[in-house]
């Protein structure tokens, strides 16, 4: 008897906690900004757990069209085949192309970076550096990034074979950072002081010049819905948008959407 | 009555067991061979691979398997054999009673640390010595070799063990020394249980994941040296199966159902040349 009503005590708990929780997933560009933002949203709101999965934008978009999650998370546009969800812009990413801290260039046209990924150029020294064979990273087939990158930057060319792969930005800053030759790609909110972000045209990925969309190489991060947000969903969508879940965002390096829709 | 009940239970537990295995292997499949007909075995085993534009071809993908699986049986046979046969024919009871349970514990370790200290140490010091990425067959091999130590050893070192003392007594006997005795005697005594250790190896270095994704760098290209990169079947699926939907998801699903064809057949040799022997 005494085993059975503590059973029921521990079904009890795990449902309610089960009751304030809400599961986002989707793209794993976002999802180290968005769990940052929902750590703070749970400690001011202790009732409601915020549960924040993997999985991929594309993933993402599926989950919550089959409502498995409560919100999905994409790093890119909606396709028409997606449409229909509700989509709230939560901020602006950009894209940035990094190499090791001790490499000497600041500065690559975007015809060279589509010859460095499609593996025309193979060695530094073709663009004035010492020799060293040029060590391109790139991330896997699927990936959000990537997808942001060829959209962006490769246009019609496609990335190489000989490329690195890597299955996070995580993963291919490590590498450019140990790495002299390196080359690879990943959001601006994760460069640090151990690699260095490549200006693009002679312009170069600073917030400003992300703000003002001079730096072109940007991608929305949307957090979709199925219908109108009600409850606990509602009020973490309205935190992601006030100005505290913003001044999160914006220190962790991404552009806040507001500041985007203001110009 | 209470035999009876834990006969019964025992009984569900192993069917569910081999139930579960069933299940899976009809997952992989079912999943995985409608794309293989869909696009057809020409498009299947061509050499490019990018399934966001319809080419699903695995060839490079299975060369960079058999040539790391290659390279860890390079590493990994002479170092096991050789420790195999020190601990069964020239050690100690002492050195034996501390050396085996060692090298079986490294059984034990996630391959993850394997590939962390391959990305720390292995990788930036092939870089520096030998030239390329670093992330490389050579890495790769390396890192395998070491993971299969404890196959090879141990089930080499058993079927050592296991030749009769008679045998070795005659040998000695006829005036052979200890290593004639070793090299023309207990070797091809035990062949068979050798054989077995090394084709279980080889099953755990193609199957072998995580500690590959971290040194192997993954691209796609045929290697032309040992120190270019390489990717392998087991990576791809893994690297790539967060992302993937529709034909993507089935190709890699298709690249399981190819592996789990490979291991079967050798652990069904595997069996076949350990069971020759009784």
């Amino acid at each position: 008897m005494r085993y059975l009503a503590i059973v029921c005590i521990f079904l009890l708990t795990t449902c309610s906690q089960r009751k304030g929780s809400i599961i986002i997933a989707g793209s794993t560009s976002i999802q180290p900004f968005i769990e940052r933002v929902a750590e703070r949203f749970t400690e001011e709101n202790p009732g409601i757990q915020v549960n924040v999965q993997g999985g991929g934008s594309t993933a993402g978009i599926q989950a919550t069209l089959n409502n498995t999650c409560h919100i999905g998370a994409s790093s890119r546009n909606l396709k028409v085949s997606e449409r229909g969800l509700k989509t709230y812009l939560m901020a602006v990413d950009g894209i940035a192309v990094i190499v090791h801290k001790d490499n000497l260039i600041d500065d690559l046209t975007i015809e060279q970076i589509q010859g460095i990924f499609s593996g025309i150029y193979e060695d530094w020294s073709e663009f004035g550096c010492t020799k060293g064979k040029i060590i391109p990273v790139t991330r896997e087939e699927g990936s959000g990034t990537r997808g942001a990158f060829e959209d962006m930057i490769m246009g019609d060319q496609v990335i190489s074979d000989a490329c690195l792969v890597q299955d996070s930005n995580g993963a291919v800053r490590e590498i450019i950072a140990t790495t002299q030759q390196g080359i690879g790609y990943i959001s601006v909110g994760l460069v640090d002081e151990r690699e260095k972000a490549l200006a693009i045209d002679g312009v170069e990925p600073t917030l400003a010049n992300l703000i003002t969309c001079r730096y072109g190489f940007t991608r929305p991060f949307l957090l979709l819905l199925l219908e109108e947000p009600t409850g606990e969903v509602k009020k973490f969508i309205e935190f992601v948008l006030s100005k505290e879940g913003q001044d999160i965002l914006k220190s962790d390096g991404l552009i806040s959407a507001t500041e985007i829709s203001n110009d | 009555m209470k035999d009876k009940i834990a006969e019964k239970l025992l009984l569900v537990i192993a069917f569910s067991a081999i139930g579960s295995l069933l299940l899976i292997t009809f997952f992989i499949f079912q999943q995985g061979i409608p794309l293989i007909f869909k696009i057809g075995l020409g498009n299947f085993f061509s050499m490019h691979w990018s399934p966001t534009r319809g080419q699903f071809g695995i060839l490079s993908m299975i060369i960079g398997s058999l040539m790391v699986t290659v390279g860890a049986l390079v590493v990994g046979i002479p170092f096991g054999l050789a420790c195999a046969i020190y601990l069964a024919e020239f050690s100690s009871k002492m050195v034996q009673k501390t050396l085996k349970p060692i090298i079986e514990l490294l059984a034990g370790i996630p391959s993850v640390v394997y590939g962390f200290i391959g990305i720390v140490i292995l990788v930036p010091f092939i870089r520096t010595h030998f030239g390329g990425p670093g992330f490389s067959v050579l890495a790769s091999s390396i890192i395998l070799g070491i993971m299969i130590l404890p196959t090879i050893v141990s089930i080499s070192y058993d079927s050592l063990i296991a030749v009769p003392n008679t045998y070795r007594e005659g040998s000695y006997a006829l005036g052979a020394t200890k290593w004639q005795t070793v090299v023309k005697l207990l070797i091809p005594a035990a062949r068979s249980g050798i054989v077995a250790s090394i084709i279980l190896g080889m099953g755990r270095a193609i199957g072998e994941t995580m500690a590959v994704i971290m040194v192997a760098g993954n691209a796609l290209k045929i290697p032309h040296s040992i120190l270019d990169s390489v990717r392998t079947l087991t990576s791809t699926i893994a690297l790539e199966l967060g992302y993937a939907t529709g034909d993507h998801r089935a190709a890699l699903f298709a690249c399981g159902a190819f592996l789990f064809i490979i291991i079967t057949i050798l652990n069904i040799i595997a069996i076949r040349v350990t069971g020759r022997r009784e």
